[in-house]
C-alpha cells in the first residue's frame, strides 16, 4: 500500500535564504508523526508546502502515490486531506454546525446548487461529527462566540468532514489550557486510529509531541536531523543539543515549551 | 514623427497633475489604510481657490504665491477633515471609510457649486511659461516643459524628504507596520494628521497647476479620481515611484489613445490596466496587501430564512403594496415603479457586498448595460419588449463576466477600485460611441408594450418582476451556493483547504449581482423611455451603495428597506432643495460614524433585546 504522504527532496527559500532544504519522510496510513523544531526551522514552510499553500521550489510530493506538487490547497483536499490551522480559520458568520455543513456539502460537490435550503442539508451527519468532537451542544451558536478551546475542535470537525485519510495539523493544541490540549490530542489519536488515517503534526508542546506520535522527527535550519519513536528522539545527543537544549530532562520537562 | 514627440511631450505634461494627485492618494493610503475618495474633490477645490486667489493678486508673485496659498488652504482644510472625521472611523471596515470620503465628496461638489457658481473658471496663464519653445519644428507651451520637469522634481523632493527627514522616516515605518510605530512612542494622531495634510496638498497643488492648461470645472473631481484610481492600481498603493511610473504610462496612452482610437481611447488605458492586474495583480511596485482586519458583514448573529410569522407579515405587506394603483394617482405609481426598479438593484449589489463580501463601487455599469441592451434591442434591432427586456441582463451578464474575471482577482479597497474605473470605462464608451448608443443625447423612444403601457399595469409588472427577483436572491443567499459565497468572505484560507475555488465562487456572484442589476436597468429603460450614459456613472453605483448601507450591510435583505428609504428621500429632497447632493453627502457621513449597521440592522438589535418580539419572529 502506497504511505499516505510521501515527501521527498522539497525545498524553499525566500530570497536567497534556504528555509527549507531537501527534506524527505513518508507517513504510513494510520501512522501519526510529529514535526517539532524550534522557531524558524522551517516547519510551517514544510507544511504549507505539502497542502500546496506555497510552491515547492523542488522536490515532489506524493499523496497515496500520486504527485500532488503544484496543486493549490482545494486540489490537495480532494485527495483525501484534512488540515487544521494554526490560528483557527473558520466561517465566523454561521453557526458551528454550519461550518461543518459547508465542509460536508463541498465534499459532496452540492456547493453550486442555488435553489434548495443549505441549513438543512447534510444536518446530521454534521451532528454526527459534532458529537464526536463533544460539540454537540453549541451546534446552534454562532461561531464568533465560541471558546478558543471549541474553535480549535470545530476546526478537526471541518477536517474531519471530507473522511480524510490524511490529516495535517499545525499546532493543533496551540493556544489552549492544558488540560484540553491533553483531551484534545487523546480524541484526536483515537479517530485517527480507528479510521487509520495518517497523522503529521507539528506542535511546540513536549507532552503532546512524546505522548501522542508514533514517530518523531526534529528539523533544524530547514534540514530533518533526526527521526524515530519518541524515545529514541528524547535520547538522540543531537536532538538534545541542538533544539531541546540544557534545561531538557527525560521526565518530559516543559522547557522546550515555547509557548 | 515630429507630431508624436510633440504628443509625446503633452502626454508627459499631463502626468504631473495625476501624479501629484495619485501620490498623495498613496501616502495617505501608506499609512492610514484610508483610501480617500475625496481626494478628487480637493484637487477640484485646489483648482476653484486658485483661481481667486490668483484673481485677487496680481504679477507673478500673485499667480505663483496664489498656487501654493491655495494648496496649502486646502491642505489646511484635509487636515480639519481628518481630525473631525477620518479619526472616527480609522477601525471602521474599508468599505465605509470609502463612503465617507465619498459623502464629503458629493457635499463638496454642492459646497463648490455654492461659492463658485456653475460655470467653468477659467485661470490666468502662469507668468514667465506664456509662450511657446520650438522643438523640430513644432510648437510646444513652455508652460508644458515646465510641467514635464515638475514631475519628476516633486518625486525626488517627495523621496528627500522620507530619507532624510526623521518625519519621512516616521511615515515610511508607519506604512510597514503602524502598531509597531505606536509601540514606539511615536503620536500616532499628529503623523496621521500630517499625512493626511501633505497628500492633501500634493492633491490641490495638482489641481491649482493644472489651471493654465484646462478651466476649473464641476467634473474636475470625479474625472481626476477614477484616473488616479487606475493609476495606483497599475503602480500599487503605497507606493510614491509606482504612482509616478504610472501616471506617466496612463497620461502616453491617453495621449495616443486618442490617435489610435478616437471613438474610444479609454479602451486602451484599460487593456494596459488589464494586463498589469493579469502579471501583477498588486500593481507595478505594489506589494500584497494584508488580509483586512474586519471582514464586511461577519456578523454574530447568524442568517436565518424568515420563520412563519415573518412570512406572514411579508406577504401583508406585499399584499398593500400590490394594492397601491387602486388609490394613487399616476405619478405617485411611476414613482413606485422607480423605487421597485431600485430595490432589485439594490438587493443584487446586496447579494455581492454582504453575502460575498465585494464592495462594488460601479455596479451602476451593469445596470446601464441592461438599459442599454434593452434599448438597443428594442431600437435598433426592433425587437419586441418581451425579448428586450432579455436582452438588457443578458448584456450585463456579458460585462460582468469581463471585468468581473479581472476583479475578482483582487480584494478590499482594490477590488473597489477596479469596479469603480471599469464602470467608467463602460460609461464613457457609452459616452463616445455616438453610432452606436447616440453619445449624450441617449436611446429615445423605448416605450413598453401595450399590455404594461398604463403606469398602473407597468407598476404590476415591476412589482412581480422585483418580488420575484428579490426572493430569488434571497433563495440563492440560503443556498449551498450562498453558503460556499459567504465561506470564501469568512475565511478564504478554510474555503480554500475545503475545496472551495474562491475565485470562481465569487466570479459565479459577480455574474449573477450584474445579471439582476441588468434586469433592474431593462426595466428602468422601459419606466423611463429612454436611456442615457448616466446610469451607468459614478452617481447610480454610489446609490446603490448607499441604500445597501442604509439598509444595514449586516443584513440579507435591508437593501430592500434601503431603497425604498433612500429613493423615496431623494425624490423628495430633488424637490425642495437645489442643495441634494450636500444633504446627501451628509446623510451618508451621518451614517457611517452614527449608525454604521443600517435600518434593518438596528431594528433587528431592538426586536433581538425586546423578549415577546424575538419570541414571535423565531416561532418556527
Amino acid at each position: 500500500m502506497a504511505a499516505a504522504l510521501e515527501v521527498q527532496g522539497i525545498a524553499k527559500s525566500y530570497g536567497g535564504v534556504a528555509a527549507v532544504r531537501g527534506v524527505s519522510f513518508a507517513v504510513q496510513p494510520g501512522e501519526i508523526v510529529a514535526l517539532i523544531g524550534p522557531n524558524g526551522a522551517g516547519k510551517s514552510t514544510c507544511f504549507n508546502m505539502i497542502m500546496g499553500q506555497i510552491p515547492v521550489d523542488d522536490g515532489v510530493i506524493r499523496i497515496f502515490g500520486q504527485p500532488t506538487t503544484g496543486l493549490p490547497p482545494r486540489a490537495v483536499w480532494r485527495r483525501g486531506v484534512g488540515r487544521t490551522f494554526q490560528i483557527t480559520a473558520t466561517f465566523s458568520s454561521m453557526t458551528v454546525a454550519e461550518n461543518v455543513q459547508v465542509a460536508l456539502l463541498s465534499h459532496r460537490r452540492q456547493l453550486s446548487t442555488c435553489y434548495k435550503f443549505a441549513g438543512a442539508m447534510a444536518r446530521d451527519e454534521a451532528e454526527r461529527l459534532l458529537d464526536l468532537l463533544g460539540l454537540k451542544a453549541q451546534a446552534g451558536r454562532a461561531c464568533g462566540e465560541l471558546a478558543y478551546g471549541d474553535l480549535k475542535r470545530l476546526e478537526l470537525a471541518v477536517a474531519l468532514a471530507n473522511d480524510p485519510k490524511l490529516l495535517l495539523l499545525d499546532e493543533p493544541t496551540a493556544g489552549m489550557a492544558p488540560k484540553e490540549r491533553v483531551d484534545l490530542m487523546a480524541l484526536t489519536t483515537r479517530i485517527a486510529r480507528d479510521r487509520t488515517i495518517g497523522v503529521f503534526f507539528t506542535e511546540h508542546d513536549m507532552d503532546v509531541v512524546f505522548e501522542h506520535s508514533d514517530r518523531v522527527m526534529v528539523l533544524d535550519r530547514g534540514a530533518l536531523i533526526a527521526s524515530g519513536p519518541p524515545q529514541a528522539v528524547r535520547t538522540d545527543p543531537k536532538v538534545r543539543a541542538v533544539y531541546l537544549g540544557e534545561g531538557f530532562d527525560d521526565a518530559g520537562g516543559r522547557e522546550g515549551d515555547e509557548r | 514623427m515630429e507630431f508624436l514627440v510633440v504628443q509625446f511631450l503633452t502626454g508627459l505634461a499631463s502626468a504631473a497633475s495625476l501624479f501629484l494627485a495619485a501620490s498623495g492618494l498613496s501616502i495617505i493610503f501608506g499609512v492610514t489604510r484610508i483610501v480617500n475618495f475625496a481626494h478628487g474633490a480637493f484637487y477640484m477645490l485646489g483648482a476653484y481657490v486658485a483661481v481667486t486667489l490668483t484673481e485677487w493678486w496680481d504679477g507673478p508673485l500673485g499667480f505663483w504665491g496664489g498656487v501654493l496659498v491655495a494648496a496649502i488652504a486646502v491642505a489646511v482644510l484635509g487636515a480639519l477633515t481628518e481630525v473631525s472625521l477620518l479619526r472616527r472611523i480609522y477601525r471602521a471596515p474599508e468599505l465605509f471609510q470609502l463612503l465617507a470620503t465619498f459623502g464629503l465628496t458629493l457635499m463638496m461638489q454642492d459646497i463648490v457649486l455654492l461659492v463658485w457658481g456653475p460655470v467653468d473658471l477659467i485661470g490666468p496663464r502662469a507668468p514667465g511659461f506664456k509662450g511657446a519653445v520650438q522643438i523640430l519644428g513644432q510648437q510646444v507651451p513652455s508652460y508644458e516643459l515646465f510641467l514635464i520637469v515638475l514631475g519628476p522634481a516633486v518625486l525626488a523632493v517627495l523621496w528627500l524628504l522620507f530619507h532624510r527627514t526623521r518625519w519621512g522616516v516616521l511615515v515610511r515605518a508607519a506604512t510597514q507596520d503602524r502598531d509597531m510605530v505606536a509601540a514606539l512612542g511615536v503620536n500616532q494622531k499628529w503623523l496621521f494628521t500630517s499625512v493626511f495634510a501633505l497628500g492633501i496638498f500634493l492633491a490641490a497643488l495638482g489641481g491649482a497647476l493644472q489651471l493654465p492648461r484646462e478651466a476649473a470645472s464641476h467634473n474636475m473631481d470625479l474625472r481626476i479620481i477614477v484616473e488616479v484610481f487606475v493609476v495606483v492600481v497599475i503602480g500599487g498603493l503605497g507606493s510614491v515611484t509606482g504612482a509616478f511610473l504610472a501616471a506617466v504610462i496612463v497620461s502616453e496612452l491617453n495621449a495616443f489613445g486618442i490617435l489610435i482610437l478616437p471613438k474610444i481611447s479609454l479602451v486602451l488605458v484599460f487593456i494596459v490596466m488589464a494586463a498589469v492586474l493579469v502579471v501583477r495583480p498588486w500593481g507595478l511596485l505594489g506589494r500584497k496587501e494584508a488580509a483586512p482586519r474586519q471582514v464586511l458583514g461577519a456578523t454574530i448573529h447568524p442568517w436565518r430564512p424568515l420563520s412563519q410569522p415573518q412570512r406572514l407579515a411579508l406577504a401583508a405587506v406585499l399584499a398593500l403594496a400590490a394594492c397601491l394603483p387602486f388609490v394613487s394617482g399616476n405619478y405617485l405609481l411611476t414613482v413606485g415603479s422607480e423605487i421597485l426598479i431600485f430595490i432589485l438593484f439594490a438587493q443584487s449589489l446586496q447579494l455581492l457586498m454582504t453575502v460575498g463580501g465585494l464592495a462594488s463601487f460601479g455596479h451602476a455599469a451593469y445596470f446601464g448595460l441592461g438599459s442599454y441592451g434593452a434599448a438597443l434591442a428594442a431600437k435598433s434591432l426592433g425587437l419586441p419588449m418581451g425579448i428586450a427586456l432579455l436582452a438588457g441582463p443578458v448584456l450585463a451578464l456579458a460585462g460582468a463576466f469581463i471585468f468581473g474575471w479581472f476583479s475578482v482577482r483582487l480584494a478590499g479597497v482594490y477590488f473597489a477600485m477596479l469596479t469603480l474605473a471599469f464602470a467608467q470605462i463602460a460609461w464613457s464608451i457609452a459616452f463616445q460611441w455616438v453610432d452606436v448608443t447616440g453619445g449624450d443625447n441617449g436611446i429615445l423612444g423605448v416605450w413598453p408594450a401595450a399590455l404594461v403601457g398604463t403606469p398602473a399595469r407597468f407598476y404590476w409588472f415591476a412589482f412581480v418582476v422585483t418580488v420575484a427577483g428579490v426572493f430569488c436572491l434571497r433563495a440563492l443567499t440560503f443556498s449551498p451556493f450562498g453558503y460556499a459565497l459567504r465561506a470564501a468572505r469568512d475565511s478564504e484560507l478554510r474555503a480554500e483547504a475545503i475545496g472551495i475555488d474562491r475565485r470562481r465562487v465569487q466570479l459565479t456572484a459577480f455574474m449573477i449581482a450584474g445579471s439582476f442589476a441588468g434586469i433592474a436597468g431593462a426595466l428602468f429603460a422601459y419606466l423611463k423611455g429612454s436611456v442615457f450614459p448616466e446610469t451607468l456613472a459614478i452617481p447610480y453605483s454610489v446609490d446603490a451603495l448607499v441604500m445597501v448601507l442604509l439598509g444595514g450591510v449586516e443584513t440579507v435583505s435591508g437593501a430592500v428597506v434601503g431603497a425604498i428609504v433612500y429613493k423615496a428621500l431623494a425624490i423628495w429632497l430633488m424637490s425642495e432643495t437645489e442643495m441634494s447632493k450636500l444633504v446627501l453627502g451628509a446623510v451618508i457621513v451621518a451614517i457611517v460614524v452614527l449608525s454604521p449597521k443600517g435600518i434593518v440592522g438596528y431594528l433587528s438589535d431592538i426586536a433581538r433585546r425586546t423578549p415577546w418580539l424575538a419570541a414571535w419572529s423565531n416561532k418556527a
